[in-house]
């Protein structure tokens, strides 16, 4: 099994299967003509013409091909936990068809030097589209503001801060003010660096119990309200990378009712798991922001339903195993989650916790829409799209996971929601298959 | 759709419940707590003799790996696995191999192919005996004495020897717990053993710099007024003041706190008269204890000490056997799968 060829299919035929285009009602036996890279007819009529290959999507859902707001392809620099060949290959396994590539590579993508290596690389050794997000300072330090407009003219969909906090409001203002300057979108993980300190586990019941240095939920939702507040005021479009809390959703409420422009993501595993899974030190669950308490994640579940949040994100961090083969708080956060997050949303789906139309939207056009782009299948649209069979189940492991990264949430549990085909462009980035 | 909390007995025990690392108190029960005082009773005869020695570890190796410095118990360690007649090796590791850069698991799998049956383990970071049991060296008995903020489970044990050596009992006992309960792994360990064992209450005096959230989840009270707290107490534990807790704006001033939290003549006054005196050590006088107290009549601080070899005779005798049963259970298990 490999999804790493690509093949080029001049035109593809799939029959069978349900369509989510990410609009209407489910589709039941579509009928979908893929020609030229482009959805060249949807219905019967799609059907008859004669093709050079075919997809039987019997049982299998067909959707829009997802997109990641939040992943780490670790290149430049990181090749000991990852590269954009292996990264986009999980990608591609995982469904995605976009993935937005955090600017923590090394060197920072804070010009538009690294920002078209970035792209030269993913052109040549990748398999889906990669968007590179820009530093929003130099280094990422925190300090002094990036060449946003150069970042821009390279091809940065956005500027953030990565994982890292910028050191003071009156930077954090500047930043965003020069930002809205270009009509950039700023990306920011809300973290209060001073309240986080040298924590790296929820401040609750957990961390007590087992001496975990905790991060306080005021660490985040501090920075929540300040970054709406500037963003109020410079008037940037904001966006909040992976908050953890109820109160951040509760913010997002009032901001957006106050007419501020802000969007939100949220991780898969932070829907998925809680505080309790560090209750034996168990390194994976090391990320950041912590998992936080079973409330919290009721309402970001609650907030993905209600559209508060527009994204369900990977949040992917692929690591060497010596980043995790060490006593917990020595250990580096991350999880190596963008082949797992279909399969967790199912279960949600199966817990009846989310519907399918909503965990596909939060995978597909909601992250669009941050992006202004669209994820809709339709005639004439790019024929980027993921073929899966909800009820199929695979198990992650060494062998299965197409990343470089093994620390996936899920390890030799068997899981629903096998990955049949994904197109981008109307090439196969992956086939079960192969 | 969250997992249930994963007990750490699937580590710490054998299939038949015996003991064969000691990680944490966390899942034990008021039955293996009570074997483990039993057995330090029996052992504590041992040291009254003119050649303190049983051969229940002959021929193990024992090795104490110190990544934290400690005197004391490193010390008590060492000469409860000499009178068990364990062979033993003290390793200060903080000054030897990981500051050459080897790793954690890299040291760890040096010292196994040496054929070593226990390791004695302090850490700086919470959870680091978990990892190792779990995740390098499992076929070896791990003993945490001490880690991060999480846990030490043999001084905890010690302090329940005392107790019950002057009580006679744990029902209906009044405990508090003084100080820095926020950084301190005894004070965890401490009121997990005496909620198993059955105290009536376990308090902790502090102020609120120096709790963790939620602290009462452990299976305690908060009381910040001393005044308050010291009233009916059968047992008041002192914890020890790092002085760096000035730096981060945790306290105010040593005496400040002394004031407030210090244990004064004055304030064991209000406990009941026959209330006792504990502290783990080591002890700053005038900062969390006033000489006169410490050295006084109802100071048990040195009976702590003594008991601390009991303890730890007491839990690497019983961790070595649920050890050595595990390895012949899995040699059973390996020659049935063959024949």
């Amino acid at each position: 099994m490999s999804g790493s060829q690509q093949h080029d299919s001049a035109s593809l035929k799939i029959t069978g299967g349900t369509l989510f285009d990410g609009v209407g009602e489910p589709i039941t036996n579509p009928g979908l003509l893929i020609r030229d890279g482009k959805i060249a007819a949807i219905g019967a009529s799609a059907l008859d013409v004669g093709v050079d290959r075919e997809f039987d999507a019997e049982g299998c859902v067909i959707a829009p091909g997802f997109v990641d707001l939040c992943c780490n392809l670790r290149e430049p620099g990181n090749g000991q936990k990852g590269n954009i060949a292996s990264e986009t290959r999980a990608a591609a396994h995982g469904g995605f068809t976009t993935v937005c590539a955090s600017p923590e590579t090394s060197p920072v993508n804070d010009s538009g030097a690294v920002t078209h290596l970035i792209r030269e690389g993913a052109a040549s050794r990748g398999v889906v589209k990669v968007l590179p997000i820009g530093a929003i300072t130099r280094g990422l330090e925190g300090e002094l503001l990036s060449d946003m407009e150069g970042l821009k003219n390279a091809g940065c969909v956005a500027v953030g801060n990565g994982s890292r906090g910028v050191r003071n409001a009156r930077i954090l203002r500047r930043c965003m003010a020069y930002a809205q300057t270009f009509g950039l979108t700023v990306m920011f993980s809300p973290e209060n660096q001073a309240l986080a300190a040298d924590g790296y586990a929820h401040d609750g019941q957990i961390a007590t119990r087992l001496g975990l240095l905790g991060i306080p939920e005021v660490a985040e939702t501090a920075a929540v309200m300040e970054m709406l507040l500037l963003a109020e005021e410079t008037g940037v479009r904001l966006h909040l990378s992976q908050v953890s809390c109820a109160r951040s959703v509760e913010m997002l409420v009032d901001a957006r009712k106050r007419g501020i422009q802000v969007t939100a993501d949220v991780a898969m595993h932070q829907l998925v798991f809680t505080e309790t899974s560090l209750a034996s030190f168990d390194s994976r669950f090391h990320v950041r922001p912590p998992l936080r308490s079973e409330a919290d994640r009721r309402a970001l579940l609650a907030g993905v339903r209600d559209g508060v949040i527009d994204a369900i994100v990977s949040q992917h961090q692929p690591h060497d195993s010596a980043a995790k083969q060490a006593p917990l708080p020595a250990t580096e956060p991350g999880l190596s989650s963008i082949e797992s997050v279909l399969s967790l949303g199912l279960q949600l789906v199966a817990a009846g916790e989310l519907s399918l139309p909503c965990l596909l939207g939060a995978l597909t056009r909601g992250p669009a829409g941050v992006l202004n782009r669209s994820a809709q299948l339709a005639v004439g649209a790019p024929a980027d799209l993921c073929v899966f069979n909800p009820d199929g189940r695979w198990t992650p492991s060494t062998r299965t996971l197409m990343s470089a990264g093994i620390h996936a949430p899920l390890v030799g549990i068997a899981l629903p929601g096998e990955m049949k085909l994904t197109l981008v462009d109307g090439r196969v980035a992956w086939s079960a298959m192969h | 759709m969250t997992a249930n909390a994963p007990s750490p007995n699937h580590l710490q025990l054998t299939r038949d419940g015996q003991l064969r690392h000691f990680l944490t108190l966390d899942g034990l029960g008021r039955e293996l707590l009570t074997d483990i005082l039993d057995t330090a009773d029996s052992f504590i005869e041992v040291g009254e003799r003119s050649i303190k020695k049983v051969p229940l570890l002959r021929g193990r190796t024992v090795v104490n790996l110190f990544f934290e410095s400690s005197t004391r118990t490193r010390s008590t360690f060492e000469l409860a696995a000499k009178r068990l007649s364990a062979d033993v090796l003290n390793l200060d590791i903080s000054t030897s191999a990981t500051s050459k850069g080897e790793s954690l698991s890299d040291t760890l799998l040096n010292l196994e192919a040496m054929a070593s049956d226990m390791f004695v383990v302090r850490h700086s970071q919470s959870g680091a005996p978990h990892f190792i049991a779990e995740s390098v060296t499992p076929g070896v008995a791990i003993i945490n004495a001490g880690d991060g903020r999480h846990a030490h489970p043999t001084q905890a044990m010690l302090d329940m020897l005392t107790i019950r050596q002057h009580k006679g009992r744990f029902d209906g006992l009044k405990v508090a717990i003084v100080g820095d309960v926020l950084h301190s792994r005894v004070a965890r360990s401490q009121i997990r053993a005496l909620n198993e064992l059955g105290a009536a209450e376990v308090r902790v005096i502090a102020p609120g710099t120096l709790l963790p959230r939620d602290v009462e989840d452990l299976g305690c009270t908060v009381e910040y007024d001393m005044t308050k707290g010291m009233r009916d107490l059968d047992v008041v534990i002192m914890l020890r003041l790092q002085k760096e807790r000035m730096e981060g704006a945790l306290l105010p001033s040593e005496r400040e706190f002394y004031r407030l939290y210090g244990l004064s003549q004055d304030k064991l006054a209000l406990a009941s008269p026959d209330c006792i005196v504990m502290h783990p050590g080591p002890i700053n006088r005038g900062v969390e204890i006033e000489s006169a107290v410490a050295d006084g009549p109802q100071s048990v601080i040195l009976n702590q000490v003594t008991n601390g070899i009991a303890i730890r005779m007491a839990v690497m005798s019983m961790a070595m056997g649920g050890q050595v049963a595990e390895r012949q259970q899995k040699q059973v298990d390996h020659e049935g799968a063959r024949a």
